[in-house]
């Protein structure tokens, strides 16, 4: 099996070659599944009918076998997609109704560049039976499923009657079309509450609410038959029960167009946020070889019976007494592919361009591996303080994956420079990491998060460092409600004990000491260093420090004392510094680079790497410390004393006015000047990322002014509305 | 050597103090009486206006002028002078002893910033509102004088209600002492003094006017508050008087330390060089594609300015006035440099009176102090309209050409988009005497947009469109100035930084020299 590090889709990473790839494999592999590859002729050229980090994932594999490649772009987006591939074509304008959604657009694409196969990634036309069908009229090849079992799989109802007939375990629920409201509510009284209500076209979490009641159950349908109809163009509902507390366990499939079938193990996909996935491991804590066999060959039935090919996946819900329904199949490639790849060996894209070629499966099941472990963090630009994560805007001022450790794969679409714009998926990349055992997966995640620099944008490391580390995530008790329950008053970042507040603490002082050291390092050209630069060297010989710490509202007495005198410049300042924190004593080492936004430390013989996103004159400094962000103010003792004499600055009153949460169109606004909100009615509706966000009034009042109209473009920050 | 405060000397004082008076009781009275009043005269000194007035200071949110020195000194550097000079004054009960205060209401002396040395004078709010007396007016010159002969620099921190009215036409007489002593040492040993260079300012409490809201609302029957009319954000963002505002003084002061540690100590020493831990051939990844396909698009200068800069450390100076241009201070692979840059997001970074003004002066600071000036180019032109040509824009627009063009220090410039018109050559171009300009292959240098050219060669015809598509051909690119050599090289954005750092080396012996005249004859 092969580790498939040369898969990421950074720029340096592109010329390994497939024998290099493997020199990272840190264990034997048991078999070669893809030797065969270079002498079955596939397609000369493929277009990628998607951007981002699918499309690049997609290139990479092209190139290991020798097809060109084809991007499709908007006229906004010509991020590292366009440049990976060997031709690019504009398909039109940002909005993806208008580009990555204009099937006449990549039509004329395809017929321009004489592609011969079309890979949709996923998402947009991936799950498109026209688009395979427009695909097929000119003969090229649609790589993914046949037409019929797009279509079959694509409609929740439909599918869960296939899957009833192939016998597999479905849940109890409303098999047809939900049309009204009312409708709604009369079927989620007859299967009993909680209910899901689900877009029927749907997928990624898009146009799905949860009902507990009558009134949640309107409101629901209204939310969802939009959602539904903004994102898919199709606006029909329907209703099953809702299985409280359930785990999402995924079995991937890969099918040829022979009849052969084979299931790839599972992938554990329980941690989400607003019904998208967070974090997704594989194989899952929780199955045994019996559970993991039984729903390995149920989805196999399922696949089967639609005449299925190419890669898919079967999601299943599973209860804490591990029955397991199903709940869709999903014919395309999964946004979590990665950690199937890594525990497989297998290269899914590349099966799925051999097997639309017609070619037969090289594999039995018998010689599907489970080897080691792999866990996967979405890195979104979005701010996890937000309900776990609103979307944010910006432009990718510094950015730099971790991949100088080993066993990480990155699979990212963007570079240092990139914009996140509101039309697309804020998704920065998907972070692999993979080890023999799941500690050894997870430690190396979390470093892996520590060493990612991530500038420009809000992004949510904090809240995935979080998730991997929590006790119930290490042990393995999760479940889909896993964030709502363990974050019940929302998510608040690390919270830091009190050795690692000391920690951090003195990490701040020494840092500051640093650039105060630093500062008098005035040089002049050999000749006139004293005559025209003057530096007084006296300074410098300070060995001691006293300082004053400022954490939140709390002020800390700090010591500081250079431990040994040697202290050297090569990349940046080697010192070691003795640290007094309220009374304990900490030891700070680091080869202190002030220009590196990455800041290792070795804190009490421990290595931590630290972050340094901002450090001011006025003593403020930012530090990234356990993936979260503290704000900390380092003053001399002399300099703290004074500026208790200076005025507060007084804060804005939030709660009378209401500004844009995020980036965004407003899609409704609900109130006018004069109109009397009660505390928790809607005020307006904003619209990101393809997601409804209804914004509410914290308190009763009388709305003053109305900033915005429907069909507004707004950005975060932006006041929408006044209270009095 | 003399770094020893007036704190431990006093201690020295007191323990001869005893000594002698155990040995030798008898014939040493009069002798203990002056190390008796040396003693109270120093400590009096150190208390200023009084405690009262002390606490009264600090909660109004503001630091007294020896807190202030001692906040903006290297620890223990301060050396003192003048502490026991009193005001002469014998008008309105000012003679009794309970109206004197050793030092009178402004302390002086030298001290150090980052080992650096500094003089600096402090006015002194507790005593008699800081207001300037001819005593206070003389400590000031005193250490003017010395620095202008070694070559130092001055700090003033001014907390002054204005001339002490008691003294009458005497304080007057200070003022003109002082003002006299600040012109006469910008050409020759260029002191730099926050009145007459830079000046910094607080937000709610510092307030700056020629005549107060009482005497306005007198003469001009105007109703404005005291913020309004001379606070830190009129001075910061409408009159463009003062260049920073900050939020109080400890702020103020920490950022004037490493504001300090940018600028040479005299206009005849060059300007410092930091040690670097930024490599100075980093390539800039993110500026391939910081500027945007459509040419009418904005983007943030700000963006290029920190991606470039070592540390991304940019002390950015007026950044509330006239915000369609970017001036301050940075480092480039450690050596200090004056930033210029066209701020696209701000009316499309166009040139009008605001910024013409304050582009000038910063580009005639960084000349006056032998800093290199590095010129981000991205200006569609001169600001139309009538507010403009009334306003004298050719006027003030001309006093950015004269800075650009009379400057010798090192001017490196770097055309990222626009360079349209008049505003591409006052933008320090190859034709004012750039030593080395760069193009992105985002430039276009032009008489002006592709759209208003055709409007005028094709006036009344048709195929507009298609005349637009040639111009565009044509000139909307980097190649019609790189063809007659205005441009020195058509540059990867991502080696923005290394090819600067490396010029910078160069140009760091260029010697230019002016003819000679008595003074250049800026279109004031």
């Amino acid at each position: 099996w092969t580790f498939l590090t040369g898969v990421s889709v950074t720029m340096h990473a592109c010329t390994h070659t497939h024998t290099l790839t493997r020199t990272h494999a840190p264990h034997t592999h048991t078999h070669c599944s893809y030797g065969l590859f270079s002498s079955s002729q596939t397609f000369d050229k493929i277009l990628i009918a998607n951007r981002g980090e699918i499309a690049c994932r997609v290139i990479k594999t092209c190139k290991k076998m020798g097809i060109q490649t084809v991007a499709v772009h908007s006229d906004v987006d010509s991020n590292v997609h366009v440049k990976m591939a060997d031709e690019a074509v504009c398909v039109g304008p940002a909005p993806t109704s208008k580009s990555y959604l204009n099937m006449d657009a990549i039509m004329d694409a395809i017929r321009l560049t004489g592609a011969q196969a079309v890979h949709p990634g996923y998402g947009f036309l991936s799950e498109n039976k026209d688009f395979a069908k427009r695909l097929a009229a000119v003969g090229v090849t649609f790589i993914g499923p046949d037409t019929h079992a797009i279509q079959a799989m694509g409609d929740k109802i439909e599918s869960k009657l296939i899957a009833k007939a192939a016998k597999v375990n479905t849940i109890p629920g409303f098999d047809g079309v939900v049309k009204t409201a009312e409708d709604a509510v009369k079927i989620a009284q007859q299967i009993g509450y909680p209910v899901m209500i689900k877009a029927s076209a749907g997928g990624g979490g898009k146009g799905m609410r949860i009902a507990w009641n009558d009134e949640e159950t309107r409101e629901g349908f209204r939310f969802s038959s939009q959602e539904a109809a903004s994102s898919f163009g199709d606006d029909r509902l329907l209703i099953e029960k809702y299985i409280d507390n359930p785990r999402h366990i995924e079995i991937q499939v890969l099918a040829d167009k022979h009849g052969n079938v084979l299931w790839l193990n599972e992938r554990e996909c329980s941690i989400q946020r607003r019904n998208q996935k967070v974090v997704e491991e594989a194989p899952s804590m929780f199955l045994d070889a019996d559970t993991r066999r039984v729903m390995g060959e149920q989805a196999v039935q399922l696949a089967k019976a639609v005449k299925y090919s190419s890669a898919g996946t079967v999601e299943f819900l599973v209860d804490s007494k591990k029955n397991f329904y199903f709940l869709e199949m999903n014919t395309r490639l999964q946004v979590e592919h990665p950690v199937t790849e890594c525990i497989t060996g297998l290269d899914l894209v590349e099966q799925m361009i051999r097997i639309a070629k017609g070619y037969q499966l090289q594999q039995k099941q018998e010689d599907i591996p489970i080897n080691g472990w792999a866990i996967e963090s979405r890195v979104y630009a979005e701010d996890p303080f937000k309900s776990f994560g609103l979307p944010s805007i910006g432009r990718l001022s510094q950015y730099q994956e971790p991949l100088k450790l080993s066993h990480v794969r990155v699979d990212s679409g963007i570079e240092e420079g990139s914009d996140i714009n509101i039309y697309y998926d804020p998704m920065i990349s998907k972070l692999v990491t993979y080890g023999a055992t799941r500690a050894e997966a997870l430690a190396r995640m979390e470093d892996a998060l520590d060493n990612y620099v991530i500038r420009g944008v809000t992004h949510n490391i904090p809240l995935l460092r979080e998730i991997i580390t929590h006790p119930r995530f290490v042990s393995g008790d999760i479940s889909t409600n896993f964030l709502p329950e363990v974050y019940p008053e929302g998510f608040k970042g690390h919270h830091l004990d009190e050795d690692r507040c000391r920690e951090l603490l003195a990490s701040a002082a020494a840092l500051h000491v640093t650039s105060q050291l630093y500062s008098h390092k005035i040089l002049g050209t050999q000749s006139d260093l004293m005559l025209c630069y003057r530096v007084s060297s006296a300074p410098m010989d300070q060995n001691n420090w006293e300082l004053c710490v400022e954490l939140g509202q709390e002020l800390h007495d700090i010591e500081i004392s250079k431990s040994g005198n040697s202290y050297i410049f090569m990349n940046g300042l080697c010192l070691s510094l003795q640290v007094k924190v309220d009374g304990g004593q900490v030891e700070v080492c680091g080869d202190w680079n002030l220009a590196s936004p990455l800041l290792p430390l070795t804190i009490n013989g421990t290595c931590r790497m630290l972050q340094c996103l901002s450090k001011e004159s006025s003593g403020n400094i930012v530090l990234q410390y356990m993936g979260t962000l503290f704000k900390v103010r380092v003053l001399s003792k002399l300099t703290a004393k004074l500026n208790s004499y200076m005025p507060e600055k007084v804060s804005e009153d939030t709660s009378s006015i209401l500004r844009s949460p995020m980036p965004g169109t407003v899609v409704a606004m609900s109130v006018k000047p004069g109109d009397t909100v009660a505390d928790g009615q809607e005020i307006c509706v904003i619209e990101a990322m393809k997601m409804q966000n209804s914004l509410t009034a914290v308190k009763q009042a009388k709305v003053k002014s109305v900033h915005c109209q429907p069909g507004e473009t707004v950005g975060e920050g932006d006041l929408l509305v006044e209270l009095e | 050597p003399f770094c020893a405060l007036t704190r431990p000397l006093s201690a020295i004082a007191c323990l001869l103090q005893t000594n002698i008076q155990s040995d030798c009781r008898w014939y040493s009275v009069s002798h203990l009486s002056v190390k008796e009043r040396i003693e109270k005269k120093r400590k009096a000194a150190q208390m200023g206006g009084g405690q009262k007035r002390i606490d009264a200071q600090h909660q109004r949110g503001k630091l007294t002028a020896r807190e202030r020195v001692e906040l903006l000194l290297d620890p223990e550097s301060f050396v003192e002078t003048d502490m026991f000079v009193e005001h002469r004054c014998s008008d309105f009960g000012m003679e009794q002893d309970a109206n004197k205060f050793p030092g009178d209401s402004v302390v002086t002396g030298r001290g150090r910033i980052n080992g650096r040395l500094v003089y600096v004078f402090s006015q002194d709010f507790t005593v008699f509102g800081g207001s300037l007396s001819g005593a206070h007016a003389q400590k000031i010159c005193k250490i003017m004088d010395q620095a202008l002969t070694v070559g130092a620099p001055v700090i003033g921190l001014n907390d002054s209600g204005g001339a002490r009215i008691q003294e009458g036409v005497e304080s007057l007489a200070g003022y003109a002492d002082i003002f006299l002593v600040h012109p006469s040492d910008l050409p020759h040993h260029g002191s730099l003094c926050i009145l007459t260079h830079l000046m910094l300012c607080l937000q709610d409490t510092s307030y700056l006017f020629i005549t107060g809201p009482d005497v306005v609302k007198s003469v001009t029957n105007e109703d404005v508050t005291q913020e309004e009319l001379g606070g830190a954000k009129t001075h910061t963002a409408v009159s463009g008087v003062a260049h920073r505002a900050f939020e109080n003084d400890v702020e103020a002061l920490l950022y004037l330390r490493d504001f300090f540690n940018f600028l040479p100590l005299s206009n005849q020493d060059p300007a410092p060089i930091r040690e670097c831990q930024d490599p100075s051939d980093r390539l800039v990844k993110s500026l391939d594609t910081v500027v945007p396909f459509e040419s009418t698009k904005a983007y943030d200068m700000l963006d290029i300015i920190h991606a470039v800069l070592d540390e991304g450390d940019f002390f950015e100076i007026m950044p509330t006035y006239a915000k369609n241009i970017v001036v301050g201070f940075a480092r480039m692979n450690g050596r200090t440099v004056g930033i210029v840059g066209n701020q696209p997001k701000v009316a499309s970074g166009c040139l009008d009176i605001n910024s013409s003004v304050k582009g000038a002066r910063f580009v005639r600071f960084c000349d006056a102090f032998n800093i290199p000036i590095i010129t981000f180019v991205d200006v569609p032109g001169f600001l139309p309209g009538t507010a403009q040509e009334y306003g004298g824009i050719i006027r003030h627009g001309a006093k950015l050409l004269f800075a650009f063009a009379e400057a010798t220090v090192p001017k490196i410039t770097i055309i990222t988009r626009k360079a349209y018109g008049g505003a591409y050559d006052v933008m320090s171009s190859k034709h004012l005497r750039g030593d080395m300009n760069y193009a992105w292959p985002t430039a276009e240098v032009a008489v002006m947009g592709a759209k208003g050219a055709v409007q005028i060669i094709f006036r009344g015809k048709e195929n507009q469109a298609e005349a637009e598509a040639e111009y565009v051909e044509k000139f909307a690119n980097p190649f019609p100035a790189a063809v007659r050599g205005f441009v020195d090289d058509i540059i990867e954005p991502a080696t923005t930084r290394k090819r600067i750092c490396r010029d910078l080396e160069v140009l760091a012996s260029k010697k230019q020299v002016n003819p000679w005249k008595k003074h250049a004859n800026i279109p004031l």
